[in-house]
Parts: C-alpha cells; structure tokens; sequence
C-alpha cells in the first residue's frame, strides 16, 4: 500500500534524526515529523470563493546531553537540513542548565501495542464534488427562512496526516489519521437586529458526517433563534452551560489538573487528588482507545502508552493528567497524557436538553461564550456570554451582552446535573451541564 | 533595492531559482483570464529560550520556509503552497491553482521589476545581535533580580525570543518587494505568595528590532518590576463588581478596546460582505467627536508595524475614524478591487501557508485634551481598568469583550482598591459614542499583541490615551 511504504520513508527519515544526534554526541534523543496533505474549498452566495490545496511537512528533534536538552524544528526534511537541525538542537544544549527532572519516559511506559483505532478514512472527494456538497450546504440555510440575509459561506475540508515518532530507547512508530469537516456560517436580519452563527459537523470518516442539509439548516435555526437579543439585569441565577460549549468547562478543569500548572503550583486544584472537586454523581474517564474518535491514540506525543482511566469518580479527583517531565518534577509517573487528554468523557445523567430546561426552571441558557477570562491559578472566572432567558423551563428570549461570572472551584462543586444531550464531535464529551448559581451582569 | 537583493539572496539564490522562473510561474497562473496572481515565498529563522526554577529550561530553534501561489478571479480564489522553493514544485503549484480563472484572454505578464520601497526596521539578523552566553546571561539577570524585589515571590518565568523573517512577493504585473522582517519578544510571568493566597502578574514588551532592546534602558528588568507590581496588587484584590458604570480605561494596551470594538468591524472583508456591524456605515457617527482613531503600519520598529503588507503593498497610516465619523475601511487587494477602492496596505497573512486578508497593523486612538487625573476624578463611582488580558468580537452582532487583568475601583474621584479581573463586555458600534473624555497621555503597547482571525495569527500593535466610557458592563461577582 502505497500510505504504508510512505510511512516507512518517513520513518527511515526519523531514524535517521536519531542516528545524526548520537553521532553527535547527544546522550538521548526524541524525534517527531509529520507531513499532512488536504484540500478545502469554500463557497459563499451560491458560487466558489476559494480553493486551497494543502500539502505541508515538518520534523522536530529534542536532544539530551545528560540532563540537558535543546530543540530544532524544521519544513526542510533533506540531508543536509536534517543534519543542520540536529547540530541546531545540539548546540542549544550546551547553553540550557542541568535539571534533574529532563530526560525520555521511562522505557517501561512506552506503547508496544499498536491497535488500529480506525481514524485513518482518505475521502476520495475532489474540488468539484466538495463544491457541490458545500453550496448544497449553503443553499439548505439560505434557503431556510426569508429572514436569513446573507451568509459567510460553507466550506469542506479533508485531511490526511502522517505523524512519525521515535526516540533512542527504541520507540518509533508511524500513524496516519484523516479530518474531514464540513461547516456553515450565514446572517439573519430582523430590522436592525442583525445576527450570525454556525453549525459544523467533523469526524474521522466522512461516512460519520452530518448531511450537508441538516448543516445548513442548523445553522439557519441558531443563527435566527438568536435575533433581537436583549441584555438581562444584573442578577444571580441558574445557568445551563448547553452541551456544544460545556466542553470548555471540563477544559478548565483538565488545566487545572495538568501537570505543568501543578509543579508551578498555578493552579485552584493544588493538593485536590482524592477530594472532593464534584458533586458525588460527577464520574469522568479517558478514553483514549475508542474506535474512530476524534482524540484516539495508543501513545501520547512522547509514546508513552495511553490508558482508559477513571480521572473522577463519585465526585472524586483519582488522577492527574500529567506528562513525563511534569510527572517527575511532582514525585509520579507519567499518566500518558504528554499533548493532554483523549476523548474525555463525562458521564451522561437521565435528563435531555428539555428536562433541563425544566429542572433549571428559571435562569440562563448559555450558547456562546466570548473571550478568555479564566483564570486557572485562582479560578475567577468571567467571560462574555450569549444564549436565552428560561422561565418555567421554556425559553423565553434571546440575551445578548452579558457577562456570567464565579469561581470554577464553586462552579464545579455547584454542578447540579449533566445531560444525556451529548455533542459527540470533539475529543471532550459532554451532554449540558447546569450550574446551581453565578454572577450575571448586564445593563 | 537593497532589501529586496537581500531577501532574493536569502530565499531564490539558494534555491536556485531566476527572476526568469518566476516570470515562468507567472505565466502558468496567467494561462487563463484571472484578475491577480502572485507568488509568495517566505523564510524564517526562530529561536525561543525559557528560564523556569531558577535554570535555564528551554531552547529551540526552528526554519520554517516555503511558498504560496494564488490566482485571483472576480471574488474567487485558487491557492496551493509548498514547503519546498523548487521550481517544478511551484509549477505544480501554480497548475492546481490556475483552474481557478475563467475562460478567456491570457493576462499580461509584467517582465520582473524592483518594487520601491521605505523600511522601518533595521534588517540585522536579530538572532545574532546577541552571543549565545549574552542571551542567557539576559535571562540570568532578570531572573536574580526580579527574585529580589519581593519575599512573597514564589516563581518567575522568562521568556526571550526571536524571528528573522524574510520574504518576496512577486505580482502578476511583475513588481518584485522584499522585506526583511525582525521581531523580538520577552515576557516576565510571577507568581506570588501570601498567607496561602496565590497570584500571578505578567508583562514583557518587544519589537521589530533585536535583542539589545531589552537591555537598553534596562527595559527587561522593567518587565521583571512591572510583573511583581502587577501581581501584589492581585494579592489585594476584592470581589469586582457586576453592571453598567462608568469605566475609565488606562493609556497604551487598553488600546485592545479599540482593536475589539471597531478595528475587526473595520477590515475590508466583512465591509465587501456586508456582514459587519459597520457595513455601509462609512459618513456616519460612530463615537464621540473626542475620538480619532488610525491604523498605522509604519512607526518605526512597532511590533504591528511593516514596511509592505504581505501583498508588497506599503503600508499606511490610515484614518479609520476622525472626530467621530467612520471615514474608511482596512483593505487588501482582492477586496480593496471588489469594493473599488485602494489597497491600504493591510493584507497580511501568517505565513506561506495561509491566504492574506485585511488585518490591523498597530491601531490607535490620538491624544484628546483631557489631563489623565482630571478624568479620575470627574467619576463619582466606577472602575479605572489599568491593564488587560485578551478580547475577542462577534463583527456581526458587534458585541466585544476584553478582559480587565489589573482594575481599581474608582469612589468620589478617588482611586480606592484593587479589584480582581472581570470581563467588560460592549457594543462595537456605540462604545465610542459613549466616550465623554480623552486624555493627553496617548501611549502605545509594550509589543506584545498577536491577533487571531480565521486561524491565522500575526503581530499587532494597540495604544490610546486614558479614556473615559460613560457606560460599559463589567463582569465581576459582586451582584
């Protein structure tokens, strides 16, 4: 096959970044190249916008002269770059201290089982055909509704990556992965009321993509529903985070829990292992092996082999989320999550979106968060936030320029349930979630 | 002249490759009726160092270099790169690209001529500017002095880097610009420690020059200072408070309520599209008559600041808003030509691998007359916000947000006490109306802005001088 015999090309080149930094005196090496080939096109009013075909390629090399370390990337994967790169790294580590804490994982730890997790679906699809798919996206929203005015476009996306890496202590292994998207984005105008937003569907086959209709036309309901939005009052209330953004709040968590902001003890979570951080129903796992999801892999970006782990049970923080180097600084060893989380899962209670709604009764339904506004050291929390005023568990109207604002540590302890609505698309999973209370501002 | 025999030695030489070829690669996207074309090649030379726990942690290297092909056809674009400046690979490139053009009359190839043009930056490799031993004896130094400014210091971070970039850009009609592009940045991260209360502070500052600017006027161990202050304020900050009020908004990177509020509203791309919240507003009153904001590229060694955009169009300083009144759009080529304008010199992209689209370079406001202390004490209760984290807009609905990293309550004209990081949240369109007085102390932002948009990131620039908004909703939790 001809993907196979070019993942071995690549990886002969890997080896031989390993092979110039021994012969040049390095002590350890780890070593890391990826090529990545695509197309996306984009059309917009029912005719092409743009074309653009992606081809790109680039290799890393972190070498250690003891317990010093330097780095080298390069896009030139010939001969002489690759030994330049490689003298490049070397070089680097004749200036960077001693730390006792440097150095490859521990052999023990790396993956030497390679299950096919079935993420690697090449989508025969060329310019012409995406064009056809995108407009009959495009045409499905603008279509929707005589309200919605003009759009931004819809485009298609394929991908495919070959990652190679390897390291002295006899690690290397090369994978290939496919990315296909397809996304819409269109305006709707109510007087001077005027709105945008956007549905995509992403996955590992493009046999697992939403139809280019049903796109469209999300895109078309949300963009609408959000039309003469209105500010509320400064108040407190419930808020239900809705399961397309939710992920970021377990995103917040995950930082809190990483080992990086743990040895910088930057962190609201410091000293939190087996506390209580949730509420007891709160279960949370890894999954980093399921088939053809969007964050599996065997090894994290150091081989390290990845487990499916329980991170919180019965409300419980069981388990870092830590790396190597952060791994070591800290006294434990690495959990395989160098690069971070795979296909973190929270567990889905017995309510859908609806019953939510009920449950909240009165409070906000959050469908937009703007700007960073987390502060993981601290926890302060406050972000710009877009979405609808629920009374009586039926949304009421859209709201616009509002804050929401807490502290995550509370906000999490303050969790009151989690849906069965799960967005299934990105590598958090995570149906809504509703928060017993937070600081609303507004006019 | 002399830049672009600099760049062409650093990129075509090399790689072996003529003006002749590229007149050959011209000629391949001219094969059928396009409107523009052009070729972009790019190199770039990277370093980055960090000092952590006292040693020096980090270092990394990295070339990254390659080229672009794009054909241009009414409002339709074909684009196809490469990492590797070869010619049957460029011609490649240009095939796949050229189907993009309608049927029709072959377009006029230019044969290569020099683009003129001004620099704004000194093209030394800035990399260079410093041995290898000075760099971490930098580092060194700012860490053992920062260490000594406070016992409650717990961490410092450093981090000093560097990129040389240079890049060519040849149009169809055959100009040919180069430009060599320096930018250096460090930044100074602190965490402190009181009675089990853990804060951070941040700054760092750069830009388009080399390392020594970090060591004249010791500016790095002002980063150093600058982060401790910021961070023992934190250790005294209360709840902040939520609502509409009055917010007075510090000089110099506050100028991100700018960047947020209008400058994204601003870009040529949204305007063409009419999905901005300031389309066809161009005539009309968008802020106060206090307020007069530019988009300029070409104030000397600002890190937003380019000599030419990434299309080999120079940059300008172009006024956005005068006394109030919206007076134009930032533009590209393709939509400066769609909308029957100029190109004003911002289409700019992240590198060879990305399409260019308008973007801000370094945007402002100018001094207004107000004496900074006078504005503090015109408010009888409010929030002064002194330094900001990030900002982000929805350019359609227009609703922005920035959030405050440093802010103050302000009481009967009196700065009272710190309070902690809330996000503002507002109207694009109406902000400015809302301004009420505008200081004397225009200042800039220390270099260290990168702006995100449609995944691309490039350097900017922000300022303003100490201005007061007559009704802004701060995010605190204090209901």
């Amino acid at each position: 096959m001809q993907n196979q015999q070019e993942v071995n090309r690549l990886k002969d080149i890997v080896q031989n970044l390993l092979d110039e930094a021994k012969q040049q005196g390095a002590t350890a090496a780890e070593a890391g190249l990826s090529q990545e080939n695509g197309l996306s096109v984009s059309v917009r009013l029912g005719d092409v916008e743009t074309i653009e075909h992606h081809c790109s390629q680039g290799l890393g090399i972190t070498v250690y002269f003891g317990q010093r370390k330097g780095s080298a990337s390069t896009t030139d994967l010939s001969v002489e770059s690759i030994k330049e790169t490689v003298s490049a790294a070397c070089s680097i580590a004749r200036y960077t201290s001693e730390d006792e804490y440097a150095g490859l994982p521990e052999k023990a730890l790396l993956a030497t089982s390679f299950p096919d997790l079935d993420v690697n679906h090449p989508w025969a699809i060329t310019a012409d055909e995406a064009i056809a798919l995108a407009i009959e996206c495009e045409d499905a929203a603008r279509h929707y509704d005589a309200e919605i005015t003009n759009s931004e476009g819809a485009s298609v996306n394929t991908h495919q990556g070959i990652h190679v890496l390897g390291n002295s202590l006899g690690f290397l292994h090369g994978s290939l992965s496919t990315r296909h998207s397809l996304s819409c984005s269109v305006l709707a105008q109510r007087g001077e009321s005027m709105q945008r937003d956007y549905w995509y569907t992403v996955a590992r086959n493009a046999n697992n993509l939403e139809a280019a209709v049903e796109v469209g036309q999300k895109a078309a309901q949300r963009t609408l529903r959000r039309l003469e939005g209105r500010s509320l009052s400064t108040r407190q209330c419930p808020v239900l985070y809705s399961a397309e953004i939710a992920s970021g709040l377990l995103s917040s968590f995950i930082g809190a829990i990483s080992g990086g902001n743990l040895y910088r003890k930057s962190s609201f979570l410091l000293d939190a292992l087996d506390t209580q951080v949730f509420p007891g129903f709160v279960h949370i796992h890894e999954q980093p092996h399921l088939i053809g999801a969007s964050g599996s892999s065997a090894y994290d970006s150091e081989g390290v082999a990845t487990h499916t782990r329980d991170l919180v049970t019965d409300g419980i923080l069981r388990s870092y989320v830590l790396g190597t180097y952060s791994a070591r600084k800290l006294g434990l060893h690495s959990t395989g999550n160098a690069g971070g989380v795979r296909n973190l899962t929270i567990d889905p209670g017995v309510l859908d979106f609806d019953g939510l709604l009920k449950q909240m009764d009165t409070g906000l339904l959050v469908t937009e968060l703007m700007g960073q506004g987390v502060n993981i050291l601290t926890g302060d929390y406050s972000r710009g936030a877009a979405g609808f005023w629920v009374e009586n568990g039926q949304i009421q109207y859209p709201v616009e320029e509002i804050t929401i604002a807490g502290n995550l540590k509370d906000m999490l302890r303050n969790i009151v349930a989690v849906g069965n609505d799960v967005d299934y698309r990105g590598n958090v999973r995570t149906g809504s979630i509703l928060v017993e209370r937070m600081s609303i501002a507004g006019q | 002249m002399k830049i672009l025999n600099l760049a062409k030695q650093a990129i075509l030489v090399p790689a072996g490759i003529q003006d002749a070829d590229i007149e050959k690669i011209m000629a391949r996207l001219l094969t059928s009726s396009v409107d523009a074309a052009d070729i972009y090649f790019q190199s770039s030379h990277s370093e980055s160092w960090v000092m952590e726990g006292g040693i020096i942690k980090e270092g990394s290297h990295s070339i990254e270099q390659g080229a672009g092909v794009r054909a241009v056809s009414g409002e339709k674009t074909g684009f196809a790169y490469s990492d590797r400046i070869e010619l049957p690979v460029l011609l490649e490139a240009a095939n796949n690209v050229r189907a993009i053009g309608r049927q029709g009359q072959e377009a006029q190839i230019g044969l290569i001529h020099a683009a003129n043009t001004v620099q704004y930056y000194p093209v030394a490799n800035p990399l260079k500017s410093l041995g290898e031993q000075q760099k971490i004896d930098l580092l060194r130094q700012v860490d053992t002095e920062t260490r000594k400014l406070d016992h409650r210091i717990e961490e410092v971070i450093i981090s000093l880097s560097g990129v040389h970039e240079t890049i060519l850009v040849a149009n169809q009609d055959g100009s040919l610009a180069g430009d060599i592009r320096p930018l250096v940045r460090m930044n100074v991260s602190v965490i402190v420690v009181e009675n089990g209360r853990r804060e951070q502070g941040s700054m760092g500052g750069g830009g388009r020059s080399d390392y020594n600017y970090f060591v004249e006027l010791n500016r790095g161990l002002g980063y150093g200072r600058e982060a401790v202050r910021q961070a023992l304020v934190n250790l005294e900050a209360q709840e902040a408070p939520a609502g509409n009020m009055t917010v007075v908004l510090g000089s110099g990177w506050p100028g991100i309520l700018l960047h947020e509020a209008i400058g994204h509203g601003l870009e040529g791309d949204f305007n063409r599209k009419g999905t901005s919240a300031f389309s066809g507003r161009v005539g009309e009153r968008v802020a106060s008559d206090l307020c007069t904001v530019v988009d300029d590229g070409t104030i000397a060694g600002r890190r937003g600041s380019l000599s030419i955009d990434d299309e080999g169009t120079p940059t300008e300083n172009t006024v956005l808003i005068e006394n109030g009144i919206l007076k134009g759009y930032m533009q590209d080529k393709l939509n400066a030509r769609l909308m029957g304008v100029k190109s004003t010199g911002n289409g700019r992209r992240e590198s060879y691998a990305s399409l260019p689209m308008p973007r801000m370079t370094n945007t402002y406001m100018l001094a207004g007359k107000h004496n900074p202390e006078e504005i503090i004490k015109s408010v009888k209760k409010g929030l002064y916000a002194k330094n900001f984290a990030g900002g982000q807009v929805d350019i359609t609905s227009g609703k922005f947000v920035f959030s405050a990293s440093e802010a103050y309550l302000i009481e009967d004209g009196k700065i009272t006490r710190p309070v902690k990081g809330a996000t503002l949240i507002g109207n694009g369109p109406d902000v400015l109306t809302k301004v009420s007085m505008v200081g004397t102390d225009l200042e800039l932002d220390s270099g260290v802005g990168s702006c995100g948009k449609e995944g691309q990131s490039v350097p900017v620039g922000v300022g303003q001088p100490t201005l007061k908004i007559d009704g802004i909703t701060v995010g605190g939790t204090s209901v």
